[in-house]
């Protein structure tokens, strides 16, 4: 009897065991059927919305802050719509007297923003709303670690003055604002106001912001804000939406200006205050950042629906793509990228080239949503260069070639898993400017036949490089042949196939190619002082608008002429491009913009500075219980809209990580049988031993 | 004993300044403040003004050895190395080039380290003492050549294989474990278990092939014998009289170890999401943190040297011949 009640206690421990999931990394999984379970790989640096400008920090800050405005999140091409304040900004634009003129008139000087904030908006509990913790003794300071240790915290109504003062903060040059310099060049009184409160600020820790003003920025009554800047610059609005432009309360600024909290990590860079749909309520950027739902938060819909739909997120440090992808599969985290690792278990490419699900995946329920980024990796020549730059028709010439040669469609084929798109031009697509099908096409690189895009054939290249003086690659001046030198930093193991693949592409025309590996701090002051030849660079949108590309090509952003500051690093300059870029940038998106936009574009190809690249393309997987996603790659505050099935999640983990018991009881079977042995084995041992002693 | 300690704690300040110069000659060899600044604000659009705003804030835009401006004492005192190494010798690390307080990061991130290397290293002496042991007792046979051979397979893979497969098997075959994450308290013991077994069956081949031969060395001394002579069995000569004497040399690998244990594995936390300090360094290299780095090399500098008197005290623990003075 006591043996069967034995065995019977333990096959119930046994079936308890069965029937509960060991390899969860969540703790109550079952309970938290809201929560969205996440992960990032690089721990954000910057959480200060003045200071941020990571995609991975702005993954986190833009839940929580609220500029003015937003990106709608489902209309394409991109829409701005309002977010804190009620309609869309009101611009009034200013001769040099300050009367009101016409947009297009010619004594125009300034452009008045007037923002009319919701009076509905209050902020996230925080502790810096309570008057004593702004001057904590030190005794006070002892029991703090976390923000979430003081026993207090309070709130209060979103002010047009919050504004304001994050535009001060901002012109603080001790905070380090990337935009500084930018917007200095638009907000009036910004460079005058930064240069004055920045000597301030050396002379003091503390800073209250309260007592100085921007000419330009002004808060006229608790909830209107009135900006004003030089000239007309219509992508202001687009820098509305992004964080640099977020509330901050003085009483957040100056709670987090003690040295005590300070000292304990304790700062606006770690613990943001906002007005947004979630407060960030741990931050470990080391293991786990959790964000919660405001409780705070004013009353937004999306479809018929309040915001937010998911009440958590927690985002917990993952540094390398095999544990993230393994977990995923397992349903503990809720999307995925997918990693080039893991892309033929995820991904499969039909005869016709197109992409689709595994059936792994699909069995799964998984889901899958891409979209083309709009950012572009070119290929630059530096035009101060001697041999590969100048505007020469031979100079044209020997760019042109080598840009037909360059075989973009086998490099997204092989080195991208097919991600991408070849560029035409330096506009990717969802911006304004950008060209379908034949009209879109770069005719120099590119034929049209049949409805399709066709690289130009090889003999093309080779022709265009002998009118530039180098039949065969070989130079007709000293008949040696042509050395071209491409600067990386790419010079590991890894590299070793891209590198041999950007040589082929070059031996292909007889041009020899030296790379020039390097580490990253040379290449960039390599790039600074316009001494590199060929070289690999990027770009990734600020706003929807082509002005945000094509000054990249813009000579007055050429690093040469800029001290390395400009962002036009192949150094082009061509007049008649400059002009047109100067008459676009102001304008608003009009067929009459669209057509000095083509223009511009069909001087830049026949110039070729660049070549052209790719538009890369981002996949991302999702489980069946994640829905209302829609790939907005502009839009940064997406998480209010998503939506979680707690319900189905826990099924699917139940059923997909039940634990494998048998090894465990093979194990302890051969333990048994080994065991006898073994004894055995040690007594003879211990005999013989005695047997040599004797 | 104490005089002796005083001693090289007193012989540890030259050797700690020493490393302090290299490290700063050798990161400012690759990077110079205005990289470090460019990294630290961002690349997309840095401008001079706010470079120099960098430096001067984070005293970069002070000479490292000699300041020629200065006068008197001024021309070597006013220096960002003796700045900084002043702040290093009272233990404050100070504050990351990203702001964060690094004293602050350090106690945070130890516990997790701790977590994983403190037991990984007592299981592992254990093991492999307990396994090299039971080679000796058999030495000679069919067991001992096997093990011996098996042991050359386990050092000759790399321990990234351990990790991926020991994550692939008991993670997502069987379920038994998470495959990454980390929780602070007892919650703990679900993530830590496997990167344990995985630290301690890595290093079972190298070290039980080496405190073999150190107790292979001692299986037929004479006191051994006397010991057998006594009637004892097997399991007590070895453990009772064999494993003491051969103790001192694997004191001598073992001990200096234990304060550096603090400092964590780059791979096995990298891998398992352990929120440890073993990526600390890389990742402030790679930032070009040099606050970071800095203190981290002399924080090892300072665990290595406290090490090394530890593994002398040992000595006179294990063999009461030894004297230190």
């Amino acid at each position: 009897m006591q043996y069967f009640i034995k065995t019977l206690i333990l096959l119930l421990f046994i079936s308890n065991l069965y029937g509960t999931i060991w390899n969860s990394p969540h703790t109550d999984i079952n309970e938290k059927k809201e929560t969205l379970f996440s992960s990032f790989s690089l721990p954000p640096k910057h959480l200060d919305p003045v200071v941020s400008y990571s995609s991975n920090e702005w993954a986190i800050i833009s839940q929580i802050y609220e500029p003015p405005l937003q990106y709608n999140y489902i209309k394409l091409p991109y829409e701005l719509e309002p977010l804190t304040i009620k309609e869309m900004p009101t611009i009034i634009y200013l001769d040099k007297n300050k009367n009101s003129v016409e947009e297009n008139s010619t004594h125009l000087v300034y452009s008045k923003y007037i923002l009319k904030l919701r009076t509905d908006i209050k902020y996230q509990p925080h502790p810096s709303f309570i008057k004593k913790y702004r001057s904590l003794s030190s005794k006070e300071l002892e029991n703090i670690s976390t923000i979430n240790d003081f026993k207090k915290s309070g709130t209060r109504e979103l002010k047009a003055q919050d504004y304001e003062y994050a535009i001060k903060r901002m012109a603080v040059r001790q905070y380090h604002s990337p935009i500084l310099d930018n917007m200095q060049q638009y907000i009036l009184g910004l460079k005058e106001f930064s240069t004055y409160i920045s000597k301030i600020k050396k002379k003091t820790d503390k800073l209250d912001l309260r007592k100085y003003n921007i000419k330009g920025v002004k808060a006229i009554d608790d909830y209107t804000l009135e900006i004003t800047i030089k000239g007309k610059y219509p992508q202001f609005l687009y820098w509305l939406t992004m964080n640099f432009f977020a509330p901050i309360p003085w009483e957040g600024d100056l709670f987090y200006q003690q040295s005590g909290l300070i000292k304990k990590n304790i700062t606006l860079n770690t613990y943001p205050i906002g007005t947004g749909a979630y407060y960030l309520a741990k931050n470990n950027p080391n293991q786990e950042m959790i964000l919660k739902a405001n409780p705070n938060f004013h009353t937004e819909y999306f479809q018929g629906e309040k915001l937010p739909f998911i009440k958590e997120v927690i985002y917990s440090l993952e540094k390398e793509s095999i544990p993230l992808w393994n977990k995923f599969l397992q349903g503990y985290y809720d999307a995925s990228g997918i990693s080039s690792e893991a892309f033929d278990q995820a991904v499969s490419i039909s005869s016709t080239g197109d992409m689709g699900l595994s059936d792994e995946m699909r069995k799964k329920g998984i889901k899958m949503s891409g979209s083309i980024q709009p950012s572009i990796f070119y290929l630059a020549f530096n035009m101060s260069d001697k041999v590969v730059g100048g505007y020469s028709k031979k100079a044209q010439k020997l760019r042109q070639a080598i840009s037909i040669a360059q075989n973009e469609e086998e490099y997204i084929s092989i080195f991208m898993n097919g991600r991408g798109i070849p560029a035409q031009s330096p506009i990717p697509p969802g911006i304004f400017g950008y060209q379908k099908a034949k009209e879109g096409t770069n005719p120099i690189i590119y034929d049209w036949i049949k409805g399709k895009r066709v690289r130009k054939p090889l003999e093309v290249a080779k022709k265009l490089l002998a009118e530039a003086g180098y039949p065969n690659g070989i130079s007709k001046k000293t008949g040696k042949p042509l050395v071209l030198y491409y600067d990386t930093t790419s010079s590991g193991p890894d590299d070793r196939a891209l590198m041999d693949w950007r040589r082929k592409q070059f031996e292909k025309l007889g041009i020899q190619l030296l790379i020039r590996a390097t580490d990253y701090n040379r290449f960039q002051d390599k790039i600074r002082k316009g001494k590199a030849q060929l070289f690999s660079w990027g770009w990734n949108a600020d706003y929807p608008d082509p002005e945000n590309f094509l000054f990249l090509l813009y000579g007055g952003n050429a690093v040469v002429n800029t001290n390395g500051a400009g962002i036009n690093s192949s150094n082009y300059q061509n007049p008649k491009f400059d002009k047109l870029f100067e008459e676009i940038k102001t304008m608003k998106n009009s067929p009459k913009r669209l057509e000095k936009i083509k223009e511009m574009i069909a001087i830049a190809q026949k110039d070729s500075p660049w070549i052209w690249g790719i538009h890369p393309k981002s996949l991302s997987l999702y489980h069946s219980w994640f829905s209302n996603i829609f790939p907005n790659t502009m839009a940064n505050n997406t998480l209010k809209y998503k939506k979680i099935d707690g319900k189905i999640r826990i099924q699917k983990i139940e059923e997909w990580n039940k634990p494998i018991l048998m090894p465990i009881v093979i194990f302890i079977l051969f333990l048994v049988l080994i065991s006898y042995p073994l004894y055995r084995a040690y007594q003879n041992r211990q005999r013989a031993i005695i047997g040599e002693e004797k | 004993m104490l005089t002796y300690i005083i001693k090289r704690i007193l012989y540890a300040i030259p050797i700690l300044i020493g490393v302090n110069l290299i490290t700063f000659m050798l990161f400012f060899m690759v990077n110079t403040p205005d990289d470090m600044a460019r990294i630290q604000l961002g690349a997309k659009q840095v401008t001079p003004q706010m470079i120099e705003a960098w430096k001067e804030q984070k005293g970069y835009n002070k000479p490292l050895f000699i300041n020629p401006k200065a006068t008197g004492i001024d021309k070597i005192t006013d220096t960002l190395f003796v700045q900084e190494s002043i702040k290093l010798f009272s233990f404050d690390f100070g504050f990351s080039d990203s702001n964060r307080n690094i004293g602050e990061d350090i106690k945070q991130r130890m516990m997790p380290s701790l977590a994983i290397a403190l037991p990984s290293f007592i299981i592992g002496i254990v093991t492999n003492i307990s396994l090299a042991l039971l080679l000796v007792l058999f030495r000679g046979s069919i067991l001992d050549t096997s093990m011996m051979i098996v042991a050359v397979m386990i050092m000759s893979i790399s321990s990234l294989f351990y990790i991926i497969a020991g994550q692939i098997i008991f993670s997502k075959l069987w379920h038994w474990v998470p495959i990454s994450g980390y929780e602070s308290g007892w919650g703990a013991i679900k993530f830590v278990i496997l990167p344990i077994m995985i630290g301690v069956f890595a290093g079972i081949g190298s070290s039980v092939r080496w405190y073999r031969s150190i107790f292979l060395e001692e299986i037929n001394k004479d006191y051994i014998r006397t010991a057998r002579a006594k009637g004892l069995s097997e399991i007590s000569v070895l453990f009772k009289h064999l494993l003491p004497n051969g103790m001192l040399p694997i004191l001598t690998g073992v001990v200096v170890i234990i304060p550096t244990l603090f400092m964590g594995s780059l791979i096995m936390e990298s891998f398992f999401g352990i929120p440890g300090l073993g990526s600390y360094t890389i990742d402030a290299i790679k930032a070009q943190d040099f606050a970071i780095v800095k203190a981290m090399v002399f924080l090892g500098s300072v665990l290595y040297i406290i090490g090394l008197i530890l593994t002398d005290i040992s000595y006179t623990l294990f063999d009461p011949r030894v004297k230190l003075g």
